[in-house]
């Protein structure tokens, strides 16, 4: 990564911060450049916009509140899916492995089924497939967009994480199931005591990773009609007259939005790849 | 010899071999790496494998344990038939340890669980009789003191003892050594042998597969020397590393000695 | 009509409803669509990989200016939604260019959706092949780039002839990876109105209510296409490989 010491000062205040323990990373350029991106976009609207209107910067402060709360249920589906999708993952990635080609043949159809099918199409297919509501007995259980949203991003989610997980299995020495067998451990034991426990740190980066491509999905719900961030940033667009100097400006605070979740938790990936790979 | 009463009993007396090998035949697909081997190992007898790499020494003992499974030939330990497709493989591994080359710890437990689990697990004795005949296995390798240290935090030589007392705690009647020093260090490989010659010393039928020529010199009963997939010639030590018949066998001593 | 027409109209009949197989205006549209789709995710592998080596070259620079600007692409693109970056740049950046005319006097914009999707959708992919060629480049050890150095190449030649074929080599299969997940991310062109096939798709079945047949079709079809993309690269890892070399 690049060494960028845009002005001394700058790296002054960021190892003093440093020094009393806050999270600081180097200064890069990027840092500096981003900003100057933004600047940008707000720029070239405002030299297309019609001056009597109000200001841009206005506008979107004005519309925050609700394009976080907006950004807030992005979040939540993420957190949803990403949930149910592991827990199916995990139990589809032990089909995966299993020792019975009776379970491994249809755990390996599904899982190329779904890792191969573009995610808007999963959602598509849950929210036509799936009824707008589901009558047990006497409950009615309603199924509204966000629901079929986040059953639609599961299902990416599970087929991903059995590939993670039969990556895992796969990537561990063979002594181990030899050790393990000598010793006279069954099958399951082996797997539960032994190569499971072992699989679990080198299943987080590329776990991580997969969270990271989940949050940028929630933004497909806005097609199949969420009320999430990317719906509401046209609407504010829309109660603002629709002008098209803001376009530009709106979607640009949504990719804010985004990146400022996503960026830290995509350092903190990194560092965990790094530290798990020195073993 | 039945044990723990969960043995059916197989007929095998303590004057019989308690390893008996027939004619044991191996390919692994088109290649046939043991090619009709005969041995017999009395209780108590150490006993000594050697050869140059591919002669199918490991292939061998791995068959004995049932970790690899071979295509014709008789394999008999304590008169449990290790050939039989239907073989109850723990009770098998009840009676014979293996310890491998690569040591092959369980690298997210300690030392302690490590020689603790099998016994915990498998046979489900109870945790407070495994957990002392860990400490004292782990004395007797000579690793007091570092029963909660992982494997990553230890030597290789530690490693292999710790495997050692992890073997030893199912209480079996022979051990398996396939070339368990050979991944070491030359100053940790004295104290792996050592080990393995008080096991030795003390009444435990062991077969090693090994390339220390010193040892097994020492602490045979009985050598066996293979290549490419026969027993080309076997005898006791002094015997055979004096006067080896074998224009084979004096070509191999010639080159490792 | 053919029989092959004439068998699927039956089938419709009996429940399996298939049109893009025995009417004709439903064809047209539907292939039309795959064919549109399969046009998209050519040009955008071909862009994001060149994207991707140029940009690796960009961050094993030794000018500063030119690391940042590469991690800073990286970054942006890495961390921020694809669907959100099309609709930035089909609606916000689209105003900013100047329309042409066309035959009529109406004023057009001078890119197309189709145009924008690519770009949006090349630039993404793009950051994450930068990412995949520096892990690649980085797994080159130092003593061959010293090598090349002692030998008298530039870093351009050196680049050009034994570090991005190594590169290339070692990285193949987390490449792969990344222009299966570009084939399958072409369908966010549907947002901006891009008639490829899901945008197509969504019109048959709205007009005919097929739903479940066009879904079934769509997933086997997207199996197809990148069965077809991981066959070629595999053929390509067969295809560079040397003996020795790699796993």
């Amino acid at each position: 990564m690049s060494d960028g010491r845009i002005l001394p000062v700058i790296h002054q205040v960021g190892a003093a911060l440093k020094a009393k323990g806050l999270p600081v990373t180097r200064l890069r350029a990027w840092h500096v450049l981003f900003p100057l991106w933004l600047i940008l976009a707000g720029a070239t609207a405002h030299a297309a916009s019609d001056p009597a209107a109000p200001g841009i910067l206005s506008v979107l402060l004005r519309w925050s509140p609700l394009l976080l709360r907006g950004f807030v249920f992005n979040i939540v589906i993420s957190l949803l899916s990403m949930l149910l999708g592991t827990i199916l993952g995990l139990w589809l990635g032990l089909c995966l492995v299993s020792q019975h080609s009776v379970i491994r043949a249809p755990a390996l159809a599904a899982t190329e089924f779904f890792r191969n099918a573009p995610w808007l199409v999963l959602l598509f297919f849950v929210t036509f497939m799936l009824p707008f509501q589901m009558e047990i007995g006497h409950f009615t259980i309603p199924f509204p967009g966000w629901i079929k949203a986040v059953l639609g991003l599961a299902l990416a989610i599970m087929a991903n994480v059995a590939e993670i997980v039969r990556g895992a299995v796969q990537s561990i020495h063979p002594g181990q199931w030899e050790a393990s067998e000598a010793l006279g451990f069954t099958r399951s034991q082996q797997m539960w005591r032994i190569i499971l426990p072992q699989c679990i740190k080198r299943m987080i980066p590329p776990w991580m990773n997969l969270y990271a491509i989940v949050t940028m999905s929630t933004t497909l719900a806005s097609i199949i009609g969420v009320n999430e961030v990317v719906t509401l940033a046209s609407q504010v667009q829309a109660a603002e007259g629709g002008r098209t100097d803001l376009l530009a400006p709106i979607y640009g605070y949504v990719l804010l939005l985004f990146f400022i979740y996503s960026y830290p938790i995509s350092v903190w990936t990194r560092r965990l790849e790094r530290k798990y790979a020195t073993r | 010899m039945t044990r723990r009463g969960d043995d059916q009993p197989t007929g095998w007396t303590p004057d019989q071999p308690i390893v008996h090998i027939q004619d044991l035949h191996k390919a692994f697909g088109e290649v046939e790496v043991l090619k009709g081997v005969s041995l017999d190992v009395a209780k108590g007898e150490v006993i000594c494998i050697i050869g140059p790499s591919g002669s199918g020494k490991s292939t061998l003992i791995r068959c004995v344990n049932a970790l690899t499974p071979f295509q014709s030939g008789t394999v008999k330990l304590m008169g449990i038939d290790v050939g039989d497709p239907a073989l109850d493989k723990l009770r098998l591994r009840k009676h014979v340890g293996m310890v491998f080359q690569q040591y092959n710890l369980f690298p997210h437990r300690t030392a302690l669980q490590n020689v603790m689990m099998a016994p915990l697990y498998v046979l489900k004795r109870p945790k407070a009789e495994v957990e002392a005949q860990a400490y004292a296995l782990l004395k007797k390798v000579r690793l007091e003191g570092r029963e909660h240290a992982y494997p990553g935090e230890m030597s290789g030589g530690q490693q292999q003892r710790v495997a050692i007392a992890r073997s030893l705690a199912m209480q079996p009647d022979v051990m398996l050594f396939d070339e368990v020093t050979a991944a070491l260090d030359p100053e940790t490989v004295k104290e792996v042998l050592v080990t393995i010659r008080e096991l030795a010393q003390e009444g435990m039928t062991c077969l090693l597969v090994t390339h220390e020529m010193g040892f097994a010199r020492e602490v045979a009963n009985h050598i066996y020397f293979t290549d490419r997939g026969v027993i080309v010639e076997h005898g006791p030590p002094d015997q055979f590393f004096r006067n080896p018949s074998d224009p084979r066998t004096k070509a191999f001593l010639n080159q490792v000695l | 009509m053919s029989g092959f027409a004439s068998f699927f109209q039956h089938l419709a009949a009996s429940g399996i409803d298939l049109p893009y197989f025995y009417d004709s205006f439903d064809a047209a549209r539907f292939w039309g669509g795959l064919l549109l789709t399969i046009e998209l995710s050519v040009v955008t592998i071909a862009a994001s990989t060149l994207i991707g080596i140029i940009g690796a070259w960009m961050q094993a620079s030794r000018a500063g200016i030119a690391r940042a600007i590469a991690n800073a692409y990286v970054e942006l693109f890495r961390n921020t939604p694809p669907l959100v970056q099309i609709y930035f740049f089909y609606f916000g950046m689209s105003t900013l260019l100047p329309t042409v005319q066309n035959a009529y006097g109406q004023q057009l914009p001078l890119l197309g959706g189709f145009a924008w999707a690519a770009l949006s959708l090349s630039l993404y992919a793009g950051s994450f092949n930068v990412e995949i060629f520096r892990s690649g480049i980085e797994a080159i050890p130092n003593a061959t780039s010293e090598a090349a150095e002692a030998l008298g190449f530039t870093r351009m030649k050196a680049y050009q002839h034994i570090i991005l074929p190594l590169a290339i080599r070692i990285c193949l299969p987390a490449l792969t990876n990344n222009l299966v997940n570009l084939i399958k991310t072409t369908t966010l062109a549907y947002a901006i109105a891009v008639p490829e096939l899901l945008y197509v798709s969504g019109q048959i079945w709205s007009d005919r209510g097929n739903v479940p047949e066009m879904m079934v079709t769509l997933l086997v079809i997207y199996l197809i296409l990148v069965g077809i993309l991981v066959a070629f690269m595999r053929g390509l890892e067969r295809a560079l490989k040397k003996p020795g070399l790699g796993t």
